[in-house]
């Protein structure tokens, strides 16, 4: 594995909200509340990008759609070092 | 985790890509896989370890616990059409069942292909059905639980 420059910070896009939510129309009040749930059975998966380690390759940034085209699983989990 | 990652040779053969997102940062992933992982599964874990710095795509998802701060365990298969096909999220103490996540997943695959459906605990090589009009009422002529 090369060697990779990396930052103590990276930022990653989070989240990627679609143009048309993200563009409020005039005179609405745009919602300070953050990130809502939008992930539903039957929906589009909500895109992101995240960094992310990978075995052999190192540190890069992932994005979901990335992977469009192919079957996902997406699995979150508490935390590294736990116990289950 | 690891009992995904132990399957992944199933994962491969039905062509998934696995993502894994917790809110540990890349560096932690790096030393979990070097100093833990590798020794529970050989190679380590096979696929991606993404970072949910904050939360933020678990809050999306649905997934994200406030007050412990990190993401419970939440579990999505997308479909070719990234359309989230089945969603299943347990709190942290319960493992999950990777013989269930595999089931679906074929049985996902072989309804966008067949166009049929797939009874209560289908597994491959059971019974289908195919809905319309002649079937409506005449289910437990082809299945019962």
């Amino acid at each position: 594995m090369a060697e990779m420059k990396d930052g103590c910070v990276k930022p990653a896009r989070g989240p990627i909200v679609p143009k048309a939510e993200s563009a409020a129309p005039v005179g609405t009040v745009v919602s300070q509340e953050g990130p809502r749930m939008r992930a539903r059975v039957g929906k589009e998966a909500p895109d992101f990008e995240v960094n992310a380690f990978v075995s052999g390759e190192g540190f890069k940034p992932i994005r979901l759609s990335d992977y469009k085209g192919k079957w996902i699983v997406l699995c979150f989990y508490p935390g590294d070092f736990t116990f289950v | 985790m690891a009992a995904v990652a132990a399957r992944y040779d199933d994962m491969k053969a039905m062509s998934v890509e696995v993502l894994a997102m917790s809110t540990d940062s890349r560096f932690v992933h790096k030393i979990w896989q070097e100093e833990e992982l590798t020794k529970m599964i050989k190679g380590g874990v096979p696929f991606p370890m993404l970072s949910d710095a904050g939360g933020k795509v678990g809050e999306v998802y649905g997934v994200y616990d406030e007050g412990a701060g990190v993401d419970i365990r939440g579990r999505f298969i997308i479909d070719p059409d990234f359309v989230i096909r089945a969603m299943e999220s347990l709190t942290p103490e319960v493992g999950r069942n990777p013989d269930e996540l595999i089931r679906q997943i074929k049985a996902f695959q072989h309804v966008v292909v067949t166009g049929e459906v797939t009874p209560s605990g289908w597994q491959p090589g059971q019974v289908t059905l195919t809905p319309g009009p002649a079937l409506v009422g005449k289910v437990w002529k082809e299945w019962k639980p």
